[in-house]
């Protein structure tokens, strides 16, 4: 069985302390401790990339990773990035271009689509569906996904340009 | 007052069909503030965990359960006997589809365990992991029984029958046939034949199959959030089936992560959900995880077709002859059955051609399998994969362009209605204008000059097409006239508020095709209102009109009529009311923006909120016996057509790699004719996610089972979906012929994509390998097969072989 571990880290830039079963994974605390409830649960092997959350700065699998091994860390997650508006632009992109169907992959793929722009600021097609190679969408078929998130690198490098 | 205006005529105010709008409801989802069932959590929740079934078959011994209720926070344990008592067995036939049969089944099986994944026992825990944890802790004695997995010797008099109380293992046979086939294939300039597989797949959907049950003893009302497309068919399952009247069945659908047909269908394990939280009065919830899913959600398109093709010698198609064999699993599935698919492919192989004679038989046999049923473009890719291989190779066979041969085959434009060989009724398609479209899009000449340049160069691209038709706006023929209590009609009601804000709710559900959004903006035209004066409610059956739900591409066509019928009765009973207000006749009047105005000259008169505000406050100062109805309801169903045929073509562009069998697709375009297209940025993703979906069933998707009935994947490691990188773009096109069976003139537009997508893979792959004489006819094609086909490996199975004759 279990042994639980105290944890306290900074959460959409709030900090929690809980205590958490060894075996509890991050997807699990967010949604079942926390209540945010904008990451997803898809195949709990790391595949679909409907649980991709940020911890300390870098993209991760929310069933990937253990709660109690993020004491101190900072988590962020598409809530925290909604409300400080990061990805605004991406997320008005997804709407505009219907990117986003039924909307269970959407968060995930866009922390993945910011990681990109973050790194590669002007990324061909083929960047872009390699680096959103690892989230799932079994809607859309990608195509639109990928014109928003090239319209966004667009546009963000226009305004970047002297 | 029935009037609308052709959104492309002019460009009025309020004009939003036809137009591109965004969906409402898309902000809260790339928020992450949507609301999916596992995001409702309820005051003394529990949860279920299933024990499934180790075995492809075999005879429950007994069951003890003593352990698992000793782990801590585990509730209860219920066996299938344990919940007969609260819950009735069905059985899924269909009257129509004639001399179908399949045994009763139950939410937990009594006796028997049929398939590797079947739920035998449920565990109840205050958590899921703790359920999870006490599963491992029942003991369930099995006596493995034969196994029947083979489809092919399914209905042998030396293999087992499933269930002795049905004789064999046929489920339903059907013959289509028309004109004198045996008799055209005897004269044939040309004769071709292959024989297609269509491997077993299944929908994947990202939000797995979810189910919140809530029973209120006082109340005796069923409350249930569940991610399904049919709210008021699983109202009436649950009542029916678990003895609470329908009207204490309230099936509450939020936000559904994905659908596609997986979840139109009776499980088992929900029923089960259902049924405990009756029986315990608590909260019960159910999230399959992912084994689960790929082992209980619906599997589809497991089929075998022997097929062939007469062809005369000027190239005309004379003759199909079609010999289609699918294993379903045990029990055919409740309530739509699991033989339609077959029924669909004897229905639909040879449907966009002109031709004389037809035959196809389809034989449905049951299997110690996961149960298969309707999943998205239900038979289409099946039938739309045997018609076009079998045109590539008569093209071939008599010399002709693959474009050519179509050209000369196909329906012509301009001959409709018309009935088909298989039976189906058309009552206008589009396929040469289609075919020219697409034409337009892709430099033909410039790839095929491409393809002859790279060829020398030891580089193969290919170069596939596929005509497909799609049924879309099912009328009761297609369930109701069978038995099942599935509605084919649909209605909306729609209420302008007292702020002149409009709300409609509507019977048709949304998975993320952007329901809401069409809804929305038809209604906003009716009315004559802003789009952002609409509030659109679906999937609660307290609320919205009953309905059949969102599936075989009839939210538009069906769902959209009652819209623009309800639109414009409330617009209708709103003149009326400003007509006494302004004493005006109404029909001087019209609804513009939110505002009453002169119909000749457009000068403003009143708001509507002006208008609602003294409707429903200052009531007393209109006439009396003025009727004042600002909430109106209408219905719709199909009348002349039992189904509303849409079609189109698709071409596909790929580099096969010789060396590793490898595919690469390069690019794909599809023009489709889903007739009046409400919103084109919608319909366009409907198609290309279609065919990304076709895609997966044609290179990489596959439920592989062992000889002995285990299904041999666990995980989406095992099961490759398409992923962004290995999809192409994709180009759309489209040609309008909307249906006159309703004023919007709108068909379905969701499954055209999945419908062609196998067929113009599988033609480009083998236009590619063309150079080496080597075919290949089995979905997925994988490199393995491909390779295998190239005779570059062995080939293990028959299928592989890729064998096509030709005389």
């Amino acid at each position: 069985m279990s042994t639980d571990v105290n944890v306290t880290l900074t959460v959409n830039g709030e900090r929690v302390s809980r205590r958490v079963e060894a075996r509890c994974h991050l997807i699990d605390f967010l949604r079942l401790d926390l209540g945010l409830m904008g990451s997803h649960t898809g195949c709990e092997h790391g595949i679909c990339g409907a649980c991709t959350v940020r911890v300390d700065g870098a993209i991760v699998r929310g069933c990937l990773v253990l709660a109690a091994s993020l004491d101190g860390a900072q988590v962020e997650t598409i809530e925290g990035v909604s409300d400080s508006g990061e990805i605004r632009d991406l997320q008005d992109a997804f709407i505009a271009r219907n990117a986003c169907q039924c909307g269970y992959c959407t968060p995930g793929m866009l922390l993945t689509a910011a990681d990109l722009l973050k790194s590669n600021p002007r990324p061909t097609r083929e960047q872009i569906r390699e680096h959103l190679a690892g989230n799932y969408c079994r809607c859309t078929g990608y195509h639109a996904i990928v014109d928003a998130v090239e319209t966004v690198a667009v546009r963000r490098n226009g305004k970047a340009a002297p | 007052m029935n009037e609308i205006i052709d959104p492309r005529s002019v460009d009025r105010p309020n004009s939003y069909i036809g137009k591109s709008v965004p969906r409402p409801n898309a902000k809260k989802l790339v928020e992450g503030r949507g609301q999916f069932v596992d995001d409702i959590a309820l005051p003394r929740m529990t949860h279920v965990a299933f024990v499934r079934s180790p075995h492809a078959h075999a005879r429950i011994l007994g069951i003890e359960g003593a352990e698992a209720l000793k782990v801590p926070g585990v509730l209860r344990v219920f066996t299938g006997a344990d919940l007969s008592q609260h819950c009735d067995p069905w059985v899924a036939v269909l009257a129509h589809l004639k001399g179908m049969k399949s045994a009763p089944q139950r939410p937990l099986p009594l006796d028997r365990a049929t398939w590797v994944g079947e739920a035998v026992v449920a565990v109840v825990a205050e958590t899921r992991a703790i359920a999870e944890d006490a599963v491992g802790k029942v003991d369930v004695a099995y006596e493995p029984l034969p196994a029947i997995v083979d489809m092919e010797t399914a209905l042998a008099p030396s293999t087992a029958v499933i269930h002795s109380d049905l004789g064999d293992n046929l489920c339903f046979q059907r013959v289509n046939e028309s004109g004198k086939v045996e008799d055209a294939f005897a004269v044939a300039h040309k004769v071709v034949e292959a024989t297609f597989h269509t491997g077993r797949h299944t929908g994947a959907t990202l939000e797995p199959r979810s189910v919140l049950a809530d029973y209120n003893r006082a109340s005796g009302k069923l409350t249930v959030y569940h991610s399904t497309q049919a709210p008021h068919m699983m109202q009436g399952v649950f009542a029916k089936h678990l003895r609470i009247p329908e009207g204490d069945v309230r099936v509450i659908c939020t936000d559904v992560g994905g659908s596609y047909g997986i979840k139109v269908h009776v499980y088992p394990d929900e029923v089960a959900v259902a049924a405990i939280a009756r029986i315990m009065a608590r909260p019960v919830k159910f999230i399959a995880d992912r084994l689960e899913s790929f082992a209980s959600d619906i599997h589809a398109r497991d089929h075998r077709i022997k097929a062939r093709m007469a062809v005369d010698a000027a190239g005309r198609i004379t003759a199909i002859d079609v010999d289609d064999l699918t294993g379903i699993g045990p029990y055919s599935v409740y309530p739509r059955t699991s033989a339609v698919e077959g029924n669909q492919v004897v229905n639909l192989i040879g449907g966009p051609y002109d031709f004389p004679n037809y035959r196809a038989k389809t034989t449905v046999v049951l299997q110690n399998k996961t149960p298969t049923c309707q999943y998205r473009a239900v038979g289409h890719p099946i039938a739309t994969a045997v018609t076009e291989g079998l045109v590539d190779l008569a093209a071939e066979a008599v010399d002709l362009d693959p474009v050519e041969f179509r050209r000369r085959n196909l329906m012509q434009d301009g001959t409709y209605p018309r009935t088909s060989p298989a039976g189906m009724k058309f009552e206008g398609l589009s396929h040469i204008a289609s075919l020219d479209k697409l034409l337009g899009m892709i430099d033909y000449p410039g790839l095929r000059a491409e393809q002859d340049r790279l060829r020398a160069r030891g580089i193969h691209r290919g170069i596939g097409f596929a005509s497909f038709i799609e049924l879309t706006n099912p009328s009761p023929f297609m369930y109701g006239i069978g038995g099942a209590r599935i509605s084919a009609q649909d209605g909306c009601t729609v209420r302008i508020d007292p702020d002149g804000s409009v709300l409609a709710a509507t019977g048709v559900t949304e998975q993320g095709q952007g329901t809401e959004a069409i809804i929305r903006q038809i209604v906003a035209e009716a009315v004559g209102v802003p789009i952002d004066q609409v509030r659109v409610i679906t999937g609660d059956t307290l609320t919205t009109p009953y309905g059949g739900g969102t599936w075989a591409c009839r939210g538009a066509g069906i769902g959209g009529e009652a819209a623009l019928q309800s639109g414009l009765a409330v617009k209708e009973a709103a003149l009326k009311v400003a007509g006494a207000m302004l004493q005006a006749q109404p029909d001087t009047l019209d609804l513009v923006n939110g505002e009453i105005v002169e119909k000749r000259g457009g000068q403003s008169r009143m708001p509507l909120a002006e208008l609602a505000r003294i409707v429903y406050f200052r009531g007393d100062t209109l006439p009396p016996d003025l009727p004042r109805e600002l909430m109106q309801t209408r219905h719709f169903i199909t009348k002349e057509y039992p189904f509303a045929f849409t079609n189109g073509v698709q071409a596909c562009s790929l580099e096969v790699d010789v060396d590793t069998g490898l595919v690469k697709l390069l690019k794909i375009w599809c023009v489709e004719d889903c007739g009046r297209i409400i919103n084109p940025l919608l319909v366009d993703e409907q198609v290309r996610g279609g065919i990304v979906q076709g895609i997966g069933g044609a290179l990489y998707e596959h439920c592989i089972y062992s000889p002995e009935g285990q299904l041999m994947i666990g995980s989406m490691a095992d099961y490759l979906v398409p992923m962004a990188a290995e999809m192409p773009d994709i180009e759309v096109g489209h040609v309008e012929t909307p249906t006159k069976e309703s004023l919007l003139g709108a068909k379905g537009a969701g499954e055209a994509g999945t419908a062609g997508a196998p067929a113009a893979v599988m033609n480009a792959i083998n236009d590619a390998l063309k150079p080496f004489g080597a075919k290949v006819f089995a979905q997925p094609f994988t490199p393995e097969r491909i390779l295998a086909a190239l005779g570059k490996v062995p080939v293990t199975w028959p299928g592989n072989a890729g064998t096509a004759a030709s005389r």
